[in-house]
């Protein structure tokens, strides 16, 4: 295609937004509205996960060793342990630490009747997860080590973790899939109303021999463009609208920011652009080509 | 500034305006004497509707190249699905139908609009595009075919200036005549150059100075190499003008004759 056909197909395609202008602004409106739902709901999920994600990472897996078990095979198992992939990070935790950290916790000024170390055989190792769902098989593999002598972690925090994540992703996934065939039908609606407006102009493009590519092109267009402002809207409202409630939630409830953390605009945005406009482009370019293939038979 | 320059020279300069007719009809002559003769050809096409009723029935027809053909007939006689056939706009239900060496039968559907580059098409309702100004119908055509605006700027004042509309480019057509809107129209169908030019009713909708005024452009275009087939209904200009005259009755061919004339129905 030359550079001035693709300059005329381009005014074209923007011409057609404001012949049929309150179609294109009754979809850009309503693919807005998707879209900012899509975005917020996004916004709510990301922060969701890394809180979840945050309270994963202080999931761990403490293992405690044999009675007189030498340091070169509790160094071996450490190894081991670290080797393996689902494990993100492993501390040791020598007796005096343990005994340590129990005094500062719970004893106090009483510890001092300790002459001493009652944890003597409490060395161990605390394992930090990659990924929650993965602590059974972990679990298992310690058990069946040798030098092992007990394992201690915590069931109910893993799965329901492990739930509420695969939740989140089965919810996310549902309402993307709505917001899209909407946005698909409203697009394709537009489009229709555009090809019956210009009617007789496609017809003398086909008499005088235009491509079925040249014809198609500014609806295709018509439909990525509707679909790029229908995407940029809501970006904006959200971008907008973010840390005003972000500081609305946290002033009005501080303790959730000591239990909480959520995600930075900029974290969340770094995302959300491309793909919302990549969903909004994209529902515009499929929601024009279906109706062009199905109308225009040129 | 550019294109009213154009115009200006297009307009005062009826030698030059000539020379544009000269050239293009040379230029035609050369790539004429490149292909066969025989433009159009159709062997025993029938065309039935779904309806079931037949709209041509065993037409034979053949068209030189650089014709003049009046096809005539009344209302339902088969006219509108010749002209239709020769654009594939429909397709044959039997025969053959050869139109400037396409088989029109077998074309593919992407070789369908490189065919029609090759033809121009004007109607009795001029189908012009209203939001637009006579300039920008002209260089719609050129814009479809994918020319560069240099040509486009180059080939629209000439063309204007031949159906004598170098002064209104910038009008639309509801400004215009009828026989004006029919200029435009006609000047869309030349400005890509075409082989063949299809009118169908182009003075239908006009009244007798004007019709007269779209017949002696059309054979101002013929001359120039272009083969021009009119359909009509207008029997005075038929008569008048002794060219071929197929008849059509029924979606048969009943009559076709050099320097014909206007066959009635009884």
């Amino acid at each position: 295609m030359r550079i001035s056909s693709f300059f005329y197909t381009l005014r074209q395609g923007i011409r057609n937004l404001f012949r049929n202008k309150w179609f294109t602004l009754a979809s850009i409106a309503t693919i807005s509205a998707c879209l900012f739902l899509f975005g917020l709901f996004y916004a709510i999920v990301i922060n969701f996960q890394h809180i979840v994600k945050t309270a994963e990472e202080g999931v761990s897996v403490t293992v405690f060793f044999d009675q007189g078990l030498e340091e070169s095979r509790i160094q071996e198992i450490g190894e081991a342990i670290a080797r393996r992939t689902e494990v993100a990070d492993i501390r040791f935790i020598s007796a005096e630490e343990a005994w340590e950290s129990f005094k500062q916790e719970y004893l106090g000024e009483y510890a001092d009747g300790f002459t001493e170390n009652p944890l003597a055989d409490s060395a161990n190792y605390e394992i930090y997860l990659n990924d929650v769902s993965m602590q059974s098989a972990l679990v298992t593999y310690l058990e069946a080590t040798d030098g092992v002598r007990m394992v201690n972690r915590s069931e109910l925090a893993a799965t329901t973790l492990t739930g509420v994540n695969a939740l989140i992703a089965y919810v996310s996934v549902g309402i993307i899939a709505i917001l899209f065939a909407v946005s698909v039908f409203l697009i394709s609606n537009t489009v229709t109303i555009g090809i019956s407006v210009r009617k007789e102009e496609i017809n003398i493009m086909k008499y005088i021999g235009a491509t079925d590519f040249f014809v198609r092109s500014p609806f295709v267009i018509e439909g990525m463009m509707i679909g790029a402002i229908g995407a940029a809207i809501p970006l904006g409202v959200i971008y907008s609208l973010y840390n005003i409630v972000l500081q609305y939630v946290l002033l009005r409830f501080p303790m959730l920011a000591d239990l909480l953390s959520f995600l930075s605009v900029e974290e969340i945005f770094n995302v959300l652009i491309p793909v919302s406009l990549g969903i909004g482009i994209g529902i515009g370019f499929l929601g024009s080509i279906v109706t062009v293939r199905k109308h225009l038979r040129v | 500034m550019i294109i009213e320059e154009r115009f200006r020279r297009s307009n005062t300069n009826n030698t030059k305006k000539m020379e544009v007719v000269k050239s293009v009809a040379e230029k035609r002559r050369k790539r004429n004497t490149a292909l066969p003769n025989e433009i159009i050809t159709l062997t025993n096409v029938c065309k039935a509707y779904s309806t079931g009723a037949p709209a041509l029935k065993d037409v034979n027809l053949h068209i030189n190249r650089g014709e003049f053909v009046f096809i005539v007939g009344d209302s339902g006689s088969g006219k509108s699905t010749l002209i239709k056939l020769l654009l594939r706009e429909l397709t044959i239900t039997s025969g053959h139908i050869n139109v400037m060496g396409y088989d029109l039968a077998r074309i593919r559907h992407r070789k369908i609009p490189k065919f029609r580059r090759n033809l121009g098409i004007v109607f009795q309702d001029f189908r012009l595009l209203k939001d637009r100004n006579v300039y920008d119908n002209v260089a719609f055509a050129q814009r479809i075919i994918q020319k560069s605006n240099k040509e486009i700027k180059k080939n629209v004042p000439s063309i204007l200036a031949i159906v004598g509309l170098a002064g209104k480019y910038k009008a639309k057509p509801k400004q215009l005549s009828g026989g004006e809107q029919q200029r435009v129209a006609l000047a869309r169908a030349l400005v890509n150059k075409p082989t063949v030019l299809l009118a169908d009713e182009p003075t239908g909708n006009l009244d007798p100075k004007n019709s007269w005024e779209i017949m002696k452009l059309l054979e101002q275009i013929n001359e120039s190499g272009t083969t021009v087939i009119v359909v009509t209904h207008n029997r005075e200009i038929v008569n008048a003008m002794q060219k071929r005259v197929v008849t059509l009755k029924k979606g048969v061919i009943v009559s076709d004759e050099e320097k014909g004339g206007y066959i009635d129905e009884d």
